[in-house]
């Protein structure tokens, strides 16, 4: 599978690095390597949801009790989330490490994907959330570490789009 | 049997337990016997009370958590039943008061009016214990059983359709979200 090993593992460095000992997850083909890592960690709580906005309320549990903790899902999952997102993190002022596989942008070869992407960053926007496109391996480190650090100064959600660039080798 | 009326008679026992509420008439009818720093009222975000509650009860496994939830929040989010089963946390106790009605926004019947029945959908979710009581006494006794079993449970109460005649109380949101995880964060031993 050419989901890249190489990035997945600097991801998860990254955020073990910002003290993440939570991660909540949907499976989806890009995430692979980082649900495997996360599960085989001793250190990490792995919470495998049903739906994606179920890891808001998870997320907002964890971090009242001094949690830090990261959400996993790719960008349709954040379209299932945006009620959770409005109603809970940003009303109740709540930390969201979201990294979100950006699917349906160039290169993509899915149909069913595509309209997904064309509305990905446009949402962010709108809902104010700041975002970065992570496209190289090297950029990993710093720039998870910023957002874990904007999200926890910040006490609303952060996103860090995955992009076909780093996560998918072919 | 009254929400109000299950509410006061496990009051005491709530106290020693970090408690998350839906919205509307629980968090109301909460705050009107006496609310607490250990008590968060998730004032929106239908369906998520019950993920807020397995998010504390993983993370704080020596604390025992209590959901308020209701039969339109859950409704919503039917998969909490399967998330928390998966995890089952033994220190979670998952109440719903289901009224059979949306009752805040006029009072339209839920699925549960016509036969959806919230325990078996939790029990076949796998929640390992299960209930459904539609008297007072049964329900203390149900829920000081859940609390000394230790084990995920999901209680079922079957209340009337009434409640407060306000919802909005003068605890701001914000004032409860900061009161409760600071208040969660010098915990040193357990509540009970």
């Amino acid at each position: 599978m050419p989901v890249s090993l190489n990035s997945s593992k600097a991801i998860y460095a990254a955020l073990k690095a910002s003290g993440i000992r939570l991660v909540s997850a949907l499976p989806e083909t890009w995430l692979v390597h980082l649900i495997r890592m996360a599960e085989d960690d001793p250190e990490m709580t792995l919470v495998r949801l049903a739906k994606e906005e179920e890891g808001v309320g998870i997320s907002a549990g964890a971090h009242f009790a001094g949690v830090g903790s990261a959400m996993l899902m790719q960008n349709h999952g954040f379209l299932a989330s945006i009620n959770g997102i409005v109603s809970f993190a940003f009303l109740y002022r709540i930390p969201l490490l979201m990294l979100i596989s950006y699917r349906g942008s160039f290169g993509e070869k899915d149909p069913w994907q595509t309209q997904g992407g064309g509305v990905t960053e446009p949402l962010l926007r709108a809902l104010g959330i700041p975002y970065f496109c992570l496209q190289t391996v090297e950029s990993v480190p710093l720039r998870i570490r910023q957002a874990h650090e904007l999200c926890a100064s910040s006490l609303q959600p952060v996103a860090l789009l995955l992009t076909r660039d780093l996560m998918w080798e072919e | 049997m009254l929400r109000l009326d299950c509410l006061r008679s496990i009051y005491s026992q709530l106290e020693k337990c970090v408690v998350v509420t839906i919205m509307g008439a629980i968090a109301a009818e909460l705050q009107s016997i006496g609310h607490r720093p250990n008590f968060f009222y998730l004032q929106h975000a239908m369906g998520l009370a019950s993920s807020t509650g397995l998010g504390l009860a993983l993370s704080l496994p020596e604390q025992t958590v209590v959901v308020l939830d209701g039969d339109g929040s859950v409704l919503m989010n039917l998969g909490t039943f399967s998330t928390m089963a998966r995890y089952r946390p033994r220190n979670l106790l998952h109440i719903v008061f289901d009224n059979e009605s949306l009752l805040s926004v006029g009072g339209f019947p839920t699925a549960t009016a016509t036969g959806t029945d919230l325990a078996q959908i939790a029990k076949a979710a796998g929640v390992p214990r299960t209930a459904t009581v539609t008297d007072c006494d049964a329900f203390v006794v149900a829920i000081t059983d859940a609390l000394a079993a230790r084990t995920l449970t999901t209680i079922v109460a079957k209340v009337e359709a009434s409640g407060p005649a306000k919802y909005v109380t003068d605890l701001t949101l914000l004032e409860n979200r900061f009161e409760f995880s600071r208040y969660l964060r010098t915990l040193k031993k357990p509540l009970r």
